[in-house]
C-alpha cells in the first residue's frame, strides 16, 4: 500500500508513517513533559539570576570561540580529505571522525593529558607561563575538539557534492590556487560550510562532560550552562528544568535561523550532463 | 609561435604529436574513449602524462625529460577551457563570470569588468550581464562561457564539445559565433559534428585508441578518409586492404574493383571507398563486370533522409522506400550489394 504526498509521488508505505510518527514524539514528548515541568512563576527571577546570566554568558561566548576554532581549523582538512588523496587519509578521517563517538568524558582526560599541568604539551605552555587546564580556554578546546568532526563531515560531504570541475574551469582562466579557494571553493561550499558551523556551535553549546573534566566547574569561568544546570539539579530542581528551557529556546534559535534543510552547494544546471 | 605537444601516458594508451600555427584551429574527431579529452587534459595541465614535452612559442608547458621536469601549473599556462558544461560560476553574476579571469590575472575590479563588458558584447550577451547563470538557458550560458574563457586573452583556446549539451536550436547560433571568435585565434575544438570541423577547423586531426589516425585539410579528409572513422563521418563506405591489379584485397579474402588513383601501386596498402547512394540492392547474385557483388547481411534499417539506409555490418546502401518495400528487407535478411567498379575510389591509406 503506497500513500500520495501533495502531488509527487513518494513511494514511502504507509507503516513507515506511523514508525516515524513515533520516533518524532520520542524526540519531543521528553522536552513537553520538561516544559509541563516548570514553574512559570518562578521562572523570570530563575533565569535572571546572576549565576545563569555568567553560564549563558560563558557558555554562548566559549561556543562562538571553539565554532571559530573549528572553522580555522575544519576548513583545511575537510579540504585535505575531499580533494586531494593521499597515503593514511583512510586513517586521519577516522581519527578526526573519532570525537563523535568517543564519549566525552573520555575526549576530557585525553586533553588533560595533553594540556593539563603533567600533561604532554602542558608541561612546556606551564614553563613559557601558559596554563591551559580549568580556564576558559580550556573549555573552549575541549569544545572545540568534541565539534570540530561536525564541521569536517558537513564540508567534506559539501565538497565531495560539487566536484573539482568549477576549481579546475577556474585554473585555466589564470587562477591562482589561492584565488581559486577564496573566489570558487569557498563559495561554492558556503551553505555546507554554514550548515556545519551551526552545528558546531550547537554541539558546542551542549558540550558537557569534557568540559567538567578538563576544564572543571569554576563560576564564571569554566562553568558552562549545562554544567550550571546539572549543579542546580542537586539542590533546586526548578532553576535547573527553567534553565534546560533556556539552553532548548536558544539550541533551536540558533538551528532553526541558520540552519536549513540540506542542499547542494551548486546551483543545478540544466545542460549538466 | 607554434604550439608543440608531444605526450604520451600509458595508463590511457595515449601517444599524440601535433603542432599548430598560431591562428589556426585543428578540430579533433574520434569515437568515445579515443583519448580526446585526455588531450585537452595534458594541454591544460589538469593531467600528467607519463613523457612528453610541449611549449607555445618560448613559453614551455611541460617537459618531462628525465634531466628537465618541468611542469607548469594550470593557471600559468594561458590555455583557457571551454567544456560542453558551461560550468558557469553560479555564485557570480555573468559580468563577474566574465571578469574572472581578468581579475585573475591581476586586472582592477572596475578593468576587469570594462573587459568583461567587451567580451559579453563581442558574444551578443551584453543584456545578460546581471544575471546569474541560474537564469540562463543553456545557449545563453555557453555564450557567456565562451566569453569568459576568451577574456583571459588564452594563447590556446581548448573547447570540448562545446555544442554537444546545447539544443538544435542554440546550437547552429553558438557554431556562428564560434566561427566569428575563433577566427585569427589559437584553438583546439572537440567534437562530434562534421559540421563543426567544416566551419569553424583549418585541419582535423582523426583521434583513435590515443593515436592520431589521420589528418590533413578538413575538406580532403572528408573527400578522401583513409581511417573508417572519417569515412563514417563522411557517410561513405571504406574498406581497407592491399592493392592488386584488380582493386583492393582485404585481409579476409574480399576483391573490391575500382577506379585506381594514378599514384598507387600493387602492393601498397589501400582503400576503397564510396558511397552508399551508388550501391544497388539485389536479392539474387547479379552477374556483370565491370561491377562488384558482395553478399552481406542486412543488421538495420533506417531512415535516411528521403531514403531508407540499409546497413550491412561496415557496408551500408541507400535505397528509395518504394525498392525496399519491394524487395521486403528486413534485419537478418541475406542480399546482395552491387557497387559499379566507376564509382569507386582507390588511394593509398
Amino acid at each position: 500500500m503506497y500513500r500520495r504526498s501533495g502531488t509527487g509521488y513518494t513511494g514511502i508505505p504507509a507503516w513507515i508513517y506511523a514508525i516515524a510518527a513515533a520516533g518524532a514524539l520520542f524526540v519531543l514528548l521528553p522536552l513537553m513533559a520538561m516544559v509541563a515541568r516548570v514553574n512559570w512563576s518562578q521562572f523570570i527571577p530563575l533565569v535572571t539570576s546572576e549565576s545563569s546570566r555568567t553560564a549563558l554568558g560563558l557558555s554562548l561566548r566559549t561556543s562562538a570561540a571553539s565554532t571559530a576554532a573549528c572553522i580555522v581549523l575544519g576548513v583545511p582538512l575537510a579540504l585535505i580529505l575531499a580533494r586531494s588523496p593521499f597515503p593514511g587519509q583512510r586513517l586521519l578521517r577516522a581519527f578526526v571522525l573519532l570525537p563523535l563517538v568517543l564519549p566525552p568524558v573520555v575526549g576530557g582526560i585525553a586533553l588533560l593529558y595533553t594540556f593539563g599541568r603533567q600533561g604532554l604539551l602542558g608541561k612546556s605552555l606551564e614553563l613559557a607561563g601558559i596554563q591551559i587546564a580549568f580556564s576558559t580556554s580550556a573549555v573552549v578546546l575541549a569544545q572545540t575538539y568534541v565539534a570540530l568532526p561536525f564541521l569536517v563531515v558537513s564540508l567534506e560531504g559539501a565538497l565531495r557534492t560539487a566536484g573539482n570541475k568549477y576549481e579546475a574551469v577556474a585554473a585555466t582562466l589564470g587562477a591562482r590556487p589561492g584565488t581559486v579557494l577564496r573566489r570558487v571553493t569557498i563559495p561554492l561550499v558556503l551553505p555546507g560550510l554554514v550548515s556545519g558551523a551551526v552545528l558546531s556551535f550547537a554541539r558546542s553549546l551542549g558540550e558537557f562532560g569534557a568540559t567538567l573534566t578538563f576544564a572543571g566547574s569554576l563560576q564564571g569561568v569554566t562553568r558552562t550552562l549545562p554544567l550550571e544546570i546539572y549543579l542546580q539539579r542537586e539542590t533546586d530542581a526548578d532553576a535547573a528544568v527553567a534553565l534546560s528551557l533556556l539552553l532548548v529556546a536558544v539550541a533551536v534559535a540558533v538551528v532553526g535561523l541558520s540552519y536549513r534543510r540540506p542542499r547542494l552547494g551548486v546551483a543545478p544546471e540544466g545542460a549538466v550532463r | 609561435m607554434t604550439f608543440q605537444l608531444d605526450a604520451t601516458l600509458a595508463a590511457r594508451r595515449f601517444a599524440v604529436s601535433l603542432s599548430l600555427g598560431p591562428t589556426e584551429t585543428i578540430a579533433i574527431l574520434g569515437p568515445n574513449g579515443a583519448g580526446k579529452s585526455t588531450l585537452l587534459s595534458i594541454i591544460s595541465g589538469l593531467l600528467r602524462p607519463d613523457a612528453g614535452k610541449a611549449t607555445i612559442g618560448e613559453k614551455v608547458l611541460f617537459d618531462l625529460d628525465a634531466d628537465k621536469n618541468i611542469w607548469r601549473a594550470p593557471h600559468t599556462r594561458g590555455t583557457a577551457l571551454l567544456a560542453q558544461e558551461a560550468l558557469l560560476f553560479p555564485h557570480l553574476s555573468a559580468l563577474d563570470n566574465v571578469a574572472f579571469g581578468p581579475r585573475s590575472a591581476g586586472a582592477s575590479s572596475a578593468a576587469a569588468r570594462d573587459t568583461a563588458m567587451h567580451w559579453l558584447t563581442e558574444v551578443d550577451a551584453d543584456s545578460l550581464a546581471s544575471r546569474r547563470p541560474g537564469q540562463l538557458s543553456g545557449g545563453q550560458a555557453q555564450r557567456v562561457a565562451v566569453a569568459r574563457a576568451l577574456a583571459a586573452d588564452p594563447d590556446l583556446l581548448l573547447l570540448d564539445e562545446p555544442m554537444a549539451a546545447l539544443d538544435i536550436h542554440a546550437a547552429p547560433l553558438l557554431r556562428r559565433l564560434l566561427k566569428r571568435v575563433l577566427a585569427g585565434r589559437r584553438a583546439i575544438i572537440i567534437t562530434h559534428d562534421i559540421l563543426d570541423a567544416l566551419m569553424l577547423a583549418d585541419r582535423v586531426i582523426v583521434l583513435e585508441d590515443g593515436r592520431i589516425t589521420e589528418q590533413g585539410p578538413t575538406r580532403e579528409v572528408l573527400e578522401k578518409p583513409c581511417s573508417r572513422f572519417a569515412a563514417g563521418l563522411a557517410g561513405l563506405n571504406l574498406v581497407a586492404g592491399t592493392v592488386s591489379d584488380a582493386g583492393v584485397t582485404t585481409a579476409q579474402g574480399m576483391v573490391v574493383a575500382g577506379q585506381r588513383d594514378g599514384t598507387i601501386e600493387p602492393g601498397q596498402d589501400g582503400v576503397a571507398v564510396f558511397p552508399p547512394s551508388a550501391v544497388s540492392v539485389f536479392l539474387t547474385e547479379e552477374h556483370g563486370s565491370p561491377r562488384n557483388s558482395f553478399q552481406v547481411i542486412i543488421t538495420d534499417l533506417e531512415p535516411h533522409g528521403d531514403q531508407i539506409r540499409v546497413r550491412a555490418g561496415r557496408l551500408s546502401a541507400d535505397i528509395t522506400p518504394a525498392a525496399s518495400a519491394d524487395l521486403g528487407l528486413t534485419p537478418g535478411m541475406s542480399v546482395y550489394f552491387v557497387i559499379k567498379a566507376a564509382a569507386i575510389a582507390i588511394y593509398p591509406a
